[in-house]
Order: structure tokens, then sequence, then C-alpha cells
């Protein structure tokens, strides 16, 4: 990647000079509108989070400097939403890497109706995020749901469970739905670097005696952690920011139970028009994902300098 | 080929230039006499889009010299639009459609305009009393009352009728009583059901059952200290966990919107529900009922929550006279008698005629009551804010994490910052 990029930097160097402004000039428009649609609303939101700025009340825009920012600091409700963002991380993210990690091992194995099971395995990554939240909602319904008609017909349960109504059940009901649509991804990443482990260690471990868990452990896994590792770091941050399928499926509720970040900034921002509180969140979000990318791309280094 | 590149660029400015002009030159105000109003519906519920585009051109035929461009838009999508257009954006809509829990948010933001002295006494007069409550604030008016609804109690006939019960309750504690026994006999595991979810349908069973207890569904003092606490709103709030503890609310309520109830009920698996008008037409809907003609409509006890909608006029529209006219159209004896498929009239007299009355005589003996009670939920400028808190309030009350009391407590010690907002 980075030989590519310094040739491509060698390439425009040698330009001639009226070809460069041509180059320019095409970039331009690209640029033009990347520079509006990113950075103008970005130094907007920031400026906005500076005052109190609530749609509804106009007249009364005082600047309040960081005072939005304090304000969700010191708010209870802040905290306990960034817990259920970590809670809903770490449990959905862990599950799609294991899951995904047996899934791709066993897509690679030479099996006769291998392609029928990649068809199968890619399906519910095709589906759109809305319509999996919605066919979870009715999976998960408590009196007409397929779930509680699943376990009360086979007799591995006596009573309807309340799976989206019970503050307690409710947020891994949730996780449950963004693993159904988010392990295939994972899965599918994790394949295709196994697909590039190379032959001879491995057959050079067997003869020197090494068991197959020994060889998955030391040259497989060695071999496919980056990849891992940019699948953690994806669905880290996708998880961390999730919205559509917690909005679809509970709206933040029962009790508040499943409001993550993302639904309580929204909620902030765009249920009470107080944008200057929403806009500082927004900040803070950011905050928060790139104090974990850093993290990521520290494990990263030290996973690529194999 | 320098040269050639710099007349592409000015080309593709000049058609920038022209679109941009484009976007600028929104239609608003008269022309050559004649006036073109603006005005803003919602897509679902209540009329239906054909419904109202017969109605405009009733009125445009009465009216020659005014022409209404009518837009529609998602329930959801509605109060932002609003606000959007008036605050931030071009005040393109002469009058739009106001939900009950608005008026004060929109008055306190100027958004919308004070009718109080322009509308017609016949008006005020002749249409129910408590559906002028959905535009009002500080004992004015903001909103000409159009699109009626409210919270009816809907019980299943046959299983009250096979508890021993001829009739349907009039007061909470006679539904819980009945409630007690249709589970005690094991008619139904759950007799109630309640759309509870964290949503605004919460707080709009929450009003109804206030309204039915002692105190009533009073929120706020007249100075405008929050009493919701105390009195009725509390005692409901107890009531619903009581039956949620005892087991005669269905459990699942805690996630349930409207159109859960809904499929509760006409599934035969609960004998009470709160909702709306429309779940009558579906009860009796053989394509979708498992207990066509079981199902009956009674007005909740001592009131329903008004889920009423008013036409308002805008702060930045410059045709007050025309837009009036055209809300009164709308809202008129004639039309609201007209069009009485998807939403029933708000005016006293037509539940005197029994010919509008002939297709669905319970559902219209029930809204005579129903439309006469009415009540509102809190009237407040911060309405959003309140409602999301209590719709968490209920929840934690539901679930046990707080007694009904100090959840309550809680949020009223909120209000004064929401108020400050």
């Amino acid at each position: 990647m980075q030989l590519f990029a310094e040739r491509q930097l060698k390439l425009t160097r040698r330009l001639p000079k009226g070809e460069q402004w041509l180059a320019g000039a095409m970039i331009a428009p690209a640029a033009f509108v990347i520079f509006f649609v990113a950075a103008v609303p970005l130094v907007g939101v920031l400026w906005m989070s500076l005052f109190h700025h609530v749609l509804i009340n106009p007249n009364y825009q005082p600047f309040v400097g960081l005072g939005n920012y304090t304000d969700q600091l010191g708010n209870p409700d802040f905290w306990a939403a960034v817990q259920r963002s970590l809670i809903f991380t770490v449990a959905s993210t862990s599950i799609e890497l294991v899951l995904g990690l047996l899934l791709a091992l066993l897509m690679n194995q030479p099996l006769r109706l291998r392609w029928i099971l990649r068809g199968l395995v890619i399906l519910p990554w095709a589906l759109p995020g809305v319509s999996n939240a919605l066919m979870w909602r009715w999976i998960d319904q408590a009196q007409y749901g397929a779930l509680n008609a699943l376990l009360t017909q086979t007799g591995l349960s006596n009573s309807y469970i309340n799976w989206l109504g019970d503050p307690h059940i409710a947020i891994y009901m949730v996780v449950l739905a963004d693993v159904y649509k988010n392990t295939p991804l994972v899965a599918l990443l994790i394949l295709a670097a196994l697909q590039t482990v190379p032959k001879e260690p491995i057959e050079a471990a067997r003869v020197d005696g090494a068991g197959s868990f020994q060889i998955f452990r030391y040259i497989t896994l060695s071999w496919i952690k980056p990849v891992i590792l940019i699948a953690l770091v994806l669905r880290t941050m996708d998880a961390f920011k999730v919205f559509d399928t917690i909005w679809i499926m509970t709206k933040g509720g029962p009790a508040n139970s499943t409001q993550t970040i993302a639904i309580y900034a929204y909620q902030t921002a765009y249920n009470t028009y107080n944008f200057g509180g929403g806009a500082a969140l927004g900040y803070l979000i950011a905050l928060l994902i790139a104090v974990l990318a850093a993290i990521y791309i520290r494990l990263l280094r030290g996973g690529t300098a194999r | 080929m320098a040269t050639k590149v710099r007349y592409r660029i000015a080309g593709l400015a000049a058609v920038a230039l022209i679109a941009l002009e484009g976007c600028s030159s929104s239609g608003q105000g008269s022309s050559g006499g004649t006036i073109t109003l603006h005005a803003l519906f919602m897509k679902q519920a209540g009329y239906s889009d054909q419904e109202v585009a017969d109605m405009t051109t009733a009125f445009e035929a009465a009216n020659p010299d005014i022409k209404v461009q009518t837009e529609f838009v998602a329930y959801e999508a509605l109060h932002d639009k609003i606000v959007t257009d008036q605050v931030g954006g071009s005040g393109i809509y002469d009058t739009v459609l106001m939900d009950t829990i608005w008026p004060a948010e929109f008055a306190h933001a100027g958004i919308v305009q004070d009718l109080t002295s322009m509308l017609p006494s016949d008006f005020t007069t002749g249409v129910f009393q408590s559906a002028f409550a959905g535009g009002e604030y500080n004992g004015h008016f903001y909103g000409v009352p159009w699109l009626n609804d409210t919270e009816f109690l809907f019980y299943n006939k046959a299983m009250l009728a096979q508890a021993g019960f001829s009739n349907p309750p009039t007061t909470w504690a006679e539904l819980m009583t009945q409630a007690q026994a249709l589970k005690s006999k094991g008619i139904v595991q759950y007799p109630f059901v309640g759309q509870w979810a964290q949503s605004e349908l919460g707080v709009c069973d929450w009003t109804t059952i206030a309204a039915g207890q002692s105190g009533g569904a009073t929120f706020f003092d007249g100075s405008g200290n929050p009493t919701f606490n105390q009195g009725g709103p509390l005692a409901a709030l107890q009531l619903m966990a009581q039956m949620k503890n005892e087991g005669l609310a269905n459990p699942a309520s805690l996630g349930y919107g409207s159109d859960d109830v809904r499929n509760v009920l006409i599934a035969g698996q609960a004998a009470f529900g709160l909702d709306w008008t429309y779940v009558y037409a579906a009860a009796n809907d053989p394509s979708q009922s498992k207990v066509v003609g079981q199902i009956g409509i009674t007005a909740a006890p001592g009131g329903g929550t008004n889920g009423g909608m008013s036409m308002a006029i805008t702060r930045s529209s410059k045709h007050v006279d025309a837009a009036l006219k055209y809300d009164l159209f709308l809202a008129s004896q004639e039309q609201e008698e007209k069009y009485t498929d998807n939403a029933l009239p708000e005016w006293k007299a037509s539940f005197d005629k029994p010919d509008l009355a002939k297709g669905a005589p319970d559902l219209w003996a029930a809204a005579k009551v129903a439309f006469n009670t009415m009540v509102s939920r809190p009237m407040v400028p911060y309405y959003t804010s309140l409602s999301n808190a209590l719709q968490v309030a209920i929840q934690k009350a539901l679930t046990g994490e707080e007694t009904p009391k100090a959840a309550l407590d809680d949020v009223a010690a909120q209000v004064p910052n929401m108020a400050n907002q």
C-alpha cells in the first residue's frame, strides 16, 4: 500500500506544469464537495456546541463555552448510555468474532456443498439493517413471535418470555439481532485470509509432529491475526455507534435499558431540539471512538509486524 | 487544452448558478388576485390523502380566488417539518396540522397564531368542548380542532359473559374486579393489554387511566408546579403497576404500541385494552380478526386521552383569513359528516343523526360519551422533554425498578430544569 502511494506521488511529481493545472482542476470539484459536506459541518457543529442552541427557542442562544460538554460529562444519563454502548459493543463484537472464525473455518473445509454454505452464510449480511431489525422485533414479539413459539412448542419453556419488554433481557436481544446481521462480514473477512495461508509451513509442522490444534494455534491463527484485528476494529466502531437496530427494535426502552450513546445523542438533539447539547455529544462520541481507534491502531501495528 | 477546460468549468459554474437560483425561488403568496395557500398534513391515520384532496377541491370550487397546495408527510416528520420551516426555514406553510401535544411549545416559540378571537361562535358552540383543549394553551386557542380521536376501552364481550358480567366496567375499580375474576376463572391469562412501550403511547394510557382516578388527570397546579406525582396521575401509575404485578396486565405490554394492543385484542387474547378508534374496524374485519362481533367499545372510565389534531395557522402566513377559511371548511360539520370512514365528526349534533351511525352504532354511541370527556396530556412548552422523562418513569415503575411515587418524584424534580431550557 505504501509502495503504491509512493509510486503515485512520483507520478504526480513528474506531471508537466500544464497538466498539473488540469489535474488540480479535475480534483477541485470533488475537493470542493468534500470541503462543504465534511469540513464545514465539522466546524459548524463544533461552533454550535459552544452555544445554548435550542431550536425551538431561537431568541435565547448565549455563548456557553464548554458548558454543553461539562453538562453532559456531569450527567449520569450520559455515562449510563456509554456503559450500555460498551456492553453492547463488547458482547456483539466478541460473539461475532468467535462465530465468524468458526464459520470461516467451516467454509474453508473442502466440503462438497461448500458453495451453498457460503451463499447461506452471506444472506443475513445482504439484509438491510432496518429489515433485519424489523424481522427480529417480530421474532422477539412476546405473544406471537417465533422465538417464544419455538421455545414453548419444543418444551424448552412453559411460558412466554417478554424478550423486548424486560429491561434485563432486551439489551441481549438487540445484541443477538446485531450478531445475526454482522457475523457473516467477519466470517467472510477471515475466510479470505484463511485462503492465503501457505501450505508449506503447515506441512513442515505436520512432519515435525504438530497436532491440528497446534497448527491452528501457531500457524493459521498467527497468519490471519491481522485480518481478525481489522474485523475487530470495523465491528467495534460500528457497534459503538449502533443506532438503526436498536431504534427499530426498542427505541431505547424498556426503561432506557437499550439507550446506547447514539440513541441518547439522537434523543438529545432531535427529540428536544437541544442542538447545542447534541453537537457536544457528537464530539464526545467522536472522541471516544478516536480513543478506541488509537488503541486498535497500536494493536494492528503489533499484529502486522510478524 | 487549457482554454477548453476553462470553457467547461465556466459552463459547469453557469449550470450550478441556475440550479441554485431555482432552489431559492420557492412559491409563496398570490398572483393575479388568486391566493395560493400552502397546507401541511400527515400521511397516516385519520382522513386519507384522497379525502383531504377531495375536501380541498370542494373548498377551491366554493372559493375560486383561493388555491391550496397540500403536502403530506409521515406523522414522525410532521413536528420537525413545522419547526424547521418556521424557525430556521423559509416559512412556506400557511396552515399546518398540529398534534394535541404541540400547541404550548408552538405558542411559546411564536410559531403559530392566536386564533381565540377569530373562531366563529357557531363553531365554538357546535363542536365538543373537550376537542378545543387540544389546540389550547393558557386559555388561548391556537388551532381549529379537526381530526378527532381519543382512547376507548375495548372489551371482549364473550369473555365477560363467560365470567358472568353483562356490562363492561364503568370505573377502573370495577375493571380490576372483572379482570381478577377473568383471571381466577382461567378465562384469559392476562385480562388487560396496554400500550406501555417507552413511547408517547405509554403517556397516553397513563393519562387515560389518571382521568378515571380520584383527582383526575391533573398534572400541574395553577402556578405551573408539577402535581403529576400525586392525586390521579400517581394513583394511575400505581394501578398500572398493580395490574402488572398481579398478572392482570400482559407483561409484554411494556414493549407494546397501539398496533400490538390491537393484534392481541383481535386475536382474542385479552379481555380489555385501551386503544384508538381505528381498532373498532379491525376488530370487525373477518380478514384480520378472530373475534368478529365479540369486541365491544365503550368510553374509557372517567375519560380518554385526547388524541385529536388541529389545524394551526403559522406566524409566517400572509393569508391568515384565507387559511382560517380553509381550516374552518375542513372542520365544518358538512365535511366531517361526509367523510366518516377514517375519523368521526367532532360536532355534537352529528351524534344525534341515526343515519350516520347505522354502520357502527356501538362506536358512535361510545364516541358520543367519549368525545365529551376527553382529557389532555400536560400542556407545557417543554412537553417533549417531559414526555421523554415520563415514559422512562412509567417503565421504571412497571418493571419494579422504582416505586411509582419515586419514579414520578424524580421527573417532578427535573421540571425546573426542563422549563429553563
